[in-house]
């Protein structure tokens, strides 16, 4: 059983989002801590990259400052070291698939299991690419965490057989980013998706209130915020620890 | 080689969300393709629309001087809207039409393909939007009202380096947000499969043509064919009817920009290490950690630190051969082809004209080079002379 489960034991999962080296290598540690002492369950840290196309303005943006100032792929390994040597918190990378496959996938693997990430979510690496990355990141214990979309349909039991760790379920068409309102009729697709797996399923793309955490995990087993955490760090900046918190506990609250 | 890939390369590398689409698109086209009525239709917008058949024309005053090889210009320039890229357009905006689709969304570097997707939105009355970059909406403002005029919007692209790599993320950017109703026209054998596969498919006509043309002019097949590579479609075009041929060199010109031994250039393959971005595993210019790199070309339309997977298959096959040329070079061709033949090259093509000009007088007279000649230059006049140091608002 992954560790990854263990994000879910504690009443419906609140999943947070951040850029890593965004405002600095030192400050992303220090926000990670801080988002798990306010309730945090998952943290999804993101390697930065030139192109990141399934993102909003939001998070590109944390991408050009993070990148503006070099954090690399190894920077953002220790990262991890710093936060492991602190917290057993479910940590988990998303990054787009050449930052991963330049750095080597044995190579990037290894790293990963060795310093504790748990799962990796890639973007532009559907089910049907998939094969590039699974057995090195089976042998390294790292969940391959697979994305089901509005548009999956009948694809959703052949991704969903496949998964573990979680699914991430994308609530809506489009690249991140706050909305405000989510139109998908998610009841049905995690109906679709309940039928054929019992993963914890957790939402993403576009939640960004307490209301709005709150109705989704009425339906899901965890909510996932990116672009409003991110928003918050472009916001304050060096000093974004007490929003942070602040956010993330009355999201964590309003999922539960 | 497996669905979608060229050897090692091409694949499926993009959000989940798309891809129901792209297997939809795929299905959609190996039925229409296959399909009497709408083959019909596309040849009979191609001909009585594009101008097809183009010219395979014999440039005899080009050849005396270089002293070598006889050089024959296809020309792609001719065609309705001045360059090969209405061949791909006519092919996917038509497909678009009978799957249903309403909008069609396209990105442009030098703004060749967004001015060919605006006509034939136009044409066959669909919405319309363009993704260009700042940078390129700056160096071909006039191909940005050319857009305008045909009824298009143009996005200019802010994020990134603004050029045509940051146009790409952008409408893959617009296309995940409206797939019910929209297709993406991409404009070169790029991004993730089935799109190489489609317009390397609506480019062949080029090699299908030119081989027919040569056959009937000189007997014989040319020795070389030579084309500029951006992303490669004019390339592709130009080569698929001749890799049969083993007889026929295929050579693929490169943006050398400012030289390989600088950071200022775009060759992916010669100087690119291999990757994974834009939905495809191909070769990419790009830094340390895999973050891909600014590029640089006095051409927009080559502009991109990447390559068409099946370029750098054929490239790791032995089977074609991609060369830089540097902005001097190009922009050298772009001269002389002028004043020799009274053809205004586009900057792109002139890549090709350059190599030719390299390798004819070191060839025998028997033998024969065929330079894609893919645009028309006048949307590079501006920036040619601004090259130059004339300013022409004086």
């Amino acid at each position: 059983m992954s560790k990854i489960s263990n994000a879910f034991k504690n009443g419906k999962a609140f999943i947070g989002f951040l850029t890593a080296g965004d405002p600095t290598v030192e400050k992303t540690v220090e926000y990670i801590l801080a988002m798990e002492e306010a309730g945090c369950d998952l943290i999804e840290i993101g390697i930065p990259f030139s192109d990141p196309m399934a993102e909003g303005v939001v998070i590109q943006d944390a991408n050009v400052r993070a990148l503006k100032h070099n954090t690399t792929t190894d920077d953002v390994f220790e990262i991890v070291r710093a936060v492991r040597s602190k917290t057993d918190i479910p940590l988990v990378f998303l990054t787009y698939i050449n930052p991963v496959f330049f750095y080597g996938y044995e190579e990037f693997f290894k790293k990963c299991g060795e310093l504790g990430i748990d799962g990796i979510i890639s973007p532009d690496l559907p089910y049907e690419e998939k094969g590039e990355i699974a057995d090195i990141a089976r042998k390294n214990d790292v969940d391959v965490i697979s994305l089901i979309a509005p548009t999956s349909k009948e694809r959703i039991q052949m991704i969903a057989n496949d998964a573990t760790g979680f699914i991430y379920v994308v609530s809506s068409l489009g690249v991140t980013g706050m909305r405000s309102e989510i139109k998908t009729d998610l009841k049905s697709i995690l109906e679709d998706i309940r039928d054929v797996t019992d993963l914890p399923l957790a939402v993403g793309f576009g939640i960004n209130t307490p209301e709005q955490a709150k109705d989704i995990s009425r339906l899901a087993d965890g909510v996932i915020v990116g672009s409003a955490i991110v928003k918050i760090i472009e916001e304050h900046g060096e000093d974004a620890a007490d929003a942070l918190k602040e956010y993330v506990s009355s999201m964590k609250e309003a999922c539960n | 080689m497996s669905r979608g890939r060229y050897g090692e390369y091409g694949g499926q590398y993009i959000s989940e969300t798309l891809m129901n689409e792209l297997l939809y698109l795929e299905e959609q086209y190996n039925h229409y393709i296959n399909d009497d009525e709408f083959v019909g239709e596309l040849n009979t917008l191609l001909r009585e629309y594009a101008g097809r058949p183009s010219l395979l024309y014999y440039a005899e005053r080009m050849t005396e001087d270089l002293g070598g090889a006889k050089i024959y210009l296809k020309r792609e320039d001719l065609n309705h809207t001045g360059a090969h890229k209405i061949n791909n357009v006519l092919g996917q905006v038509l497909l678009a039409k009978k799957m249903g689709k309403t909008r069609v969304i396209a990105e442009t570097g030098a703004g060749q393909h967004g001015v060919a997707t605006a006509t034939a939105a136009a044409l066959l009355d669909m919405e319309c939007e363009v993704f260009m970059g700042e940078v390129d909406t700056k160096r071909q403002a006039l191909n940005v009202y050319r857009m305008e005029l045909l009824g298009a919007k143009v996005h200019s692209v802010k994020s990134g380096t603004k050029t045509l790599k940051d146009a790409v993320n952008d409408a893959f950017r617009d296309w995940i947000a409206r797939v019910h109703d929209t297709n993406y026209v991409i404009g070169s054998t790029m991004g993730p499969h089935p799109f190489p596969m489609i317009v390397r498919d609506f480019q062949a006509v080029i090699s299908a043509e030119a081989r027919e043309q040569f056959l009937e002019k000189e007997g014989k097949l040319p020795n070389a064919v030579i084309a500029c590579v951006g992303g490669g479609s004019n390339a592709m075009g130009a080569f698929y009817n001749f890799i049969d041929d083993d007889d026929v060199k295929l050579i693929g010109c490169e943006a050398g920009g400012k030289g390989i031994d600088t950071p200022y250039n775009a060759a992916a393959l010669t100087k690119g290490k291999i990757g994974i971005f834009h939905g495809m595993k191909s070769m990419f210019n790009q830094g340390d950690y895999g973050q891909i790199a600014p590029v640089h070309s006095v051409s927009a339309g080559l502009d991109y630190p990447g390559v068409g997977p099946e370029h750098a298959y054929l490239r790791d096959s032995g089977r074609a051969e991609y060369v830089p040329v540097t902005d001097e070079e190009a922009v050298s061709a772009f001269e002389y082809l002028s004043r020799m033949e009274g053809i205004i090259p586009a900057i792109e093509s002139a890549h090709a004209v350059a190599y030719a000009m390299k390798i004819a007088p070191k060839m025998d007279k028997d033998d024969i080079i065929m330079i894609c000649l893919s645009g028309r230059g006048d949307k590079d006049v501006r920036s040619i002379a601004e090259y130059r140091g004339v300013d022409l608002d004086e």
